[in-house]
């Protein structure tokens, strides 16, 4: 189990040119399968635009109390990164003056940015009402200052949205690390018994799956059934949905890829499991990614991969909603990540 | 110098079988495909099915594919090895059933 980031390890791969060069080189310079711009152009749905924003997901920062396996933002305790308060400031003006309904917090985990309590409350004066928070869930048992979370959620009616890759024991400790299922368990049945999740609650709790190794997530629809009665039968655990996502082959889990020699079929299998439907609503046509120093990105993970929005409007002090509407989306091989099968994104299945 | 009988790439050639024999390929694989579909069987109880017979006709190519596929479906390895030992348990139990066949030739011959 890793327990430091790529980056402190001095791993080429946490450089992100090494990791395009990979995803554009071998069986994708070969022609041994096809690259992502060729087969989206088959079915006429090259360039993707980006339609209008709906979602503004901002990256608080890379720090984490974890250090999981399959992580695509290489998050550990040994980063840095840190979105200041001056950057939220920009971020809520942004939010007051564009048509994006949803604000979208992630990390690392973003409860450990100093100025995160700071940042939902002002954004709930500018008055966003949907507001999504990727938790961990580990990190409300991480230390005291934490142990109130579910409340302060609760107050701000935050949307908790909390990874969680199997329902037992074992496989979610091999990715997430030793002991992250029973406080992940411990975390569920307080956000439950402040109310989240629970059958006609407003508060909602999600919980997303990715796969523990170099496979496809199943079916959405037939996990979730799994999940729900798994965590009810064993821990008297209640969610909303399940969101199954699936892993896109940058960062950690290229490594692992890479290292377990499971690159070539894995990509084989995302291409074999492309489906153009769901390039249609792929989440980067209504959703815009910001990173912990205000940069503006197609997604999360270009903006892990450093591929910055095709736009002259590149960062937050320069948003500007009518340039980035209608700009083509920078794609590369990862992109196959969010296309095979129902398709993948932040909210699960797209098609 | 010498080349495995079984590559494991091979899998991924498996719809090319069509090529030299379209109607029957064709029909083959939608007949498969169906099969898999979730029905009186949940997809999931088909898919262990699946990995408990690709065992027992020592395919390796399904081997490959339906470990793959009971990962895929949340299907855990200590599930994915009693499916294993139940047709292992049928392999052998339809050997030794056989003996009483051997019982009954011995009392004729022997009795």
């Amino acid at each position: 189990m890793a327990t430091k980031s790529l980056k402190k390890l001095g791993n080429d791969l946490a450089q992100s040119n090494k990791q395009i060069e990979i995803l554009s080189n071998g069986i994708f310079k070969t022609g041994e399968l096809p690259t992502f711009k060729d087969k989206i152009s088959e079915t006429s749905q090259f360039p993707i635009k980006a339609k209008k924003l709906e979602i503004l997901q901002i990256n608080v920062g890379y720090m984490c109390n974890q250090v999981c396996d399959h992580c695509h933002v290489d998050a550990g305790p040994d980063r840095k990164e840190i979105m200041t308060r001056d950057t939220m400031r920009q971020c809520l003006e942004v939010i007051k003056n564009s048509g994006a309904h949803t604000l979208d917090l992630t990390g690392g985990a973003p409860e450990m940015n100093p100025d995160f309590r700071w940042f939902v409350e002002e954004a709930a004066k500018v008055g966003i009402t949907d507001f999504i928070v990727r938790s961990n869930l580990t990190i409300i048992r991480a230390n005291k200052k934490y142990y109130d979370l579910p409340e302060f959620f609760k107050k701000h009616n935050v949307h908790v949205v909390s990874s969680m890759p199997h329902w037992t024991r074992g496989k979610t400790d091999k990715q997430r690390g030793d002991g992250v299922f029973d406080k992940s368990i411990k975390a569920l049945q307080e956000l439950n018994a402040v109310g989240y999740g629970m059958p006609g609650s407003d508060l909602k709790l999600d919980l997303v799956y990715n796969p523990s190794g170099a496979f496809l997530p199943g079916d959405q629809v037939a996990m979730e059934k799994d999940f729900k009665k798994a965590l009810m039968d064993d821990f008297g655990i209640e969610f909303h949905n399940l969101f199954a996502i699936t892993n896109l082959p940058i960062a950690r889990f290229l490594d692992y890829l890479i290292a377990s020699e499971n690159y070539e079929d894995y990509m084989y299998s995302l291409v074999e499991a492309y489906n153009p439907a769901a390039v249609e609503n792929v989440m980067c046509t209504n959703t815009l990614s910001i990173s912990w120093d205000g940069y503006l990105f197609d997604c999360d993970f270009n903006q892990m991969l450093e591929l910055p929005v095709n736009s002259k409007s590149r960062h937050i002090s320069e948003f500007n909603e009518e340039l980035l509407e209608g700009r083509n989306i920078v794609i590369s091989q990862h992109c196959y990540g969010c296309t095979a099968g129902a398709g993948s994104s932040c909210q699960g299945v797209v098609a | 110098m010498s080349k495995p009988y079984y590559d494991a790439a091979d899998l991924r050639k498996f719809g090319k079988i069509t090529e030299w024999s379209e109607e029957l390929g064709t029909k083959f694989f939608d007949y498969y495909g169906k099969v898999f579909e979730e029905g009186a069987l949940t997809a999931r109880e088909k898919s262990l099915i699946a990995l408990a017979v690709a065992h027992t006709e020592q395919c390796p190519y399904c081997i490959d594919a339906y470990t793959k596929d009971t990962l895929q479906r949340g299907i855990t390895k200590e599930q994915m090895m009693e499916a294993i030992h139940v047709g292992a348990a049928i392999k052998s139990g339809a050997t030794l059933v056989h003996g009483v066949q051997m019982m009954n030739k011995v009392n004729k011959l022997d009795g």
